[in-house]
């Protein structure tokens, strides 16, 4: 009963949402003046892992602005709750919003995301209305930054 | 023209300029569909070197960048054995080249690799591009990466691009069998229904410039 209960808890207090790519494409295709921050990586990608904390560190700095990080893990569903939530709470990732992204058959949504796109990760779209940049980057602390306000700034 | 209405559009230009420049850097010295191969020359787990030319007898080639750390390359590993023990007798043999940094990721080293193909009973060569020349030369990014290519006059043509099927996790609910149909579809004659696939996976470990 009480593992029950916990079990319940844990589900509720779950820090990584499950979605597909509409739900995806609709959170962040607005026409607001929110600039979208979203990282495609894995807890099984190492240079994912490495560049996280850049992208947390990110989302605190602008927490009092227009921004909105999200970090989309291409894990497997079934190891959301296993591997992807235990990540996430031991690496302290509380600002940035994280989900787990399920669609079946990438060769068919890919380009979807962007045409630009071979399926490798980390890859990180800029999305803000209608202005978005996309690459296969891989960021230190400072280069992300420094992205993030040149395209925020419309230089790139 | 006022200029409220020009910086739209200078700024779609640069957009476009900056779009345009990531997809040339994507396939910036990759071979394309129908294009030839260029031939290769790497050190087999063996001890031996293997050239492409060595397969002048057969009828094609599939050509698999992978490696040994990479979660997807191992899902796919046995899948890979499946199709050399299906296509090799039919003149299409696997060739699988790992093109990772070891500095980067010392699991994918040369030593590595020899320990993984016994494991796993390798029935095909399992090459090092200790130069990462050849993955260049071909325009792979991520592991796994399929070139199947036909054994032609003109060299080796490239008649498939991409990813092995359309479900990495479960072999067992795989919809579409990329590979395996468009090596079937060459070997009947056809251009193969599919020939570009992406998919995801681990980017190549590149080194330090």
């Amino acid at each position: 009963m009480i593992q029950f209960l916990l079990l319940v808890m844990g589900l509720s207090f779950s820090r990584v949402e499950e979605v597909n790519l509409d739900q995806l494409q609709s959170r962040i295709h607005t026409t607001s003046d929110t600039t979208y921050v979203v990282n495609f990586w894995a807890t099984w990608c190492r240079p994912c892992i490495e560049e996280l904390p850049a992208f947390e560190a990110l989302s605190r700095k602008y927490s009092s602005e227009p921004v909105v990080v999200i970090l989309v893990s291409l894990d497997q569903p079934q190891d959301r709750l296993t591997k992807v939530e235990p990540f996430i709470r031991r690496r302290g990732y509380t600002r940035s919003s994280v989900v787990l992204l399920n669609q079946p058959k990438p060769h068919l949504w890919i380009d979807q995301v962007d045409s630009a796109w071979s399926g490798s990760i980390p890859a990180t779209l800029f999305i803000r209305g209608n202005r978005r940049l996309f690459g296969e980057f891989q960021f230190g602390g400072a280069q992300l930054d420094s992205t993030f306000q040149s395209f925020r700034e419309g230089r790139q | 023209m006022s200029l409220g209405r020009i910086w739209p559009s200078v700024a779609q230009f640069f957009l476009a300029v900056l779009v345009v420049g990531q997809v040339a850097i994507a396939s910036d010295g990759g071979v394309s569909l129908g294009s030839v191969a260029p031939d290769f020359k790497l050190r087999n787990v063996d001890g031996k070197m293997v050239e492409l030319a060595d397969f002048e007898d057969q009828k094609g080639a599939i050509i698999v960048f992978t490696c040994n750390h990479c979660p997807y390359s191992i899902k796919y590993e046995d899948r890979i054995i499946a199709l050399n023990t299906q296509f090799a007798p039919k003149g299409y043999p696997v060739i699988a080249i790992n093109p990772n940094d070891p500095v980067k990721v010392p699991e994918d080293s040369f030593e590595n690799m020899k320990v993984r193909a016994r494991e796993k009973k390798f029935t095909f060569p399992y090459l090092v591009d200790e130069s990462q020349e050849v993955a260049k030369a071909y325009g792979a990014t991520r592991t796994p990466h399929v070139f199947v290519v036909s054994n032609t006059k003109e060299g080796w043509r490239v008649h498939y691009i991409g990813a092995i099927d359309d479900n990495a996790s479960n072999a067992d609910a795989v919809e579409s069998f990329f590979v395996r149909d468009a090596v079937n579809s060459v070997l009947d004659g056809n251009v193969p229904t599919t020939s570009f696939t992406k998919a995801i996976g681990c980017t190549i470990k590149w080194k330090n410039k």
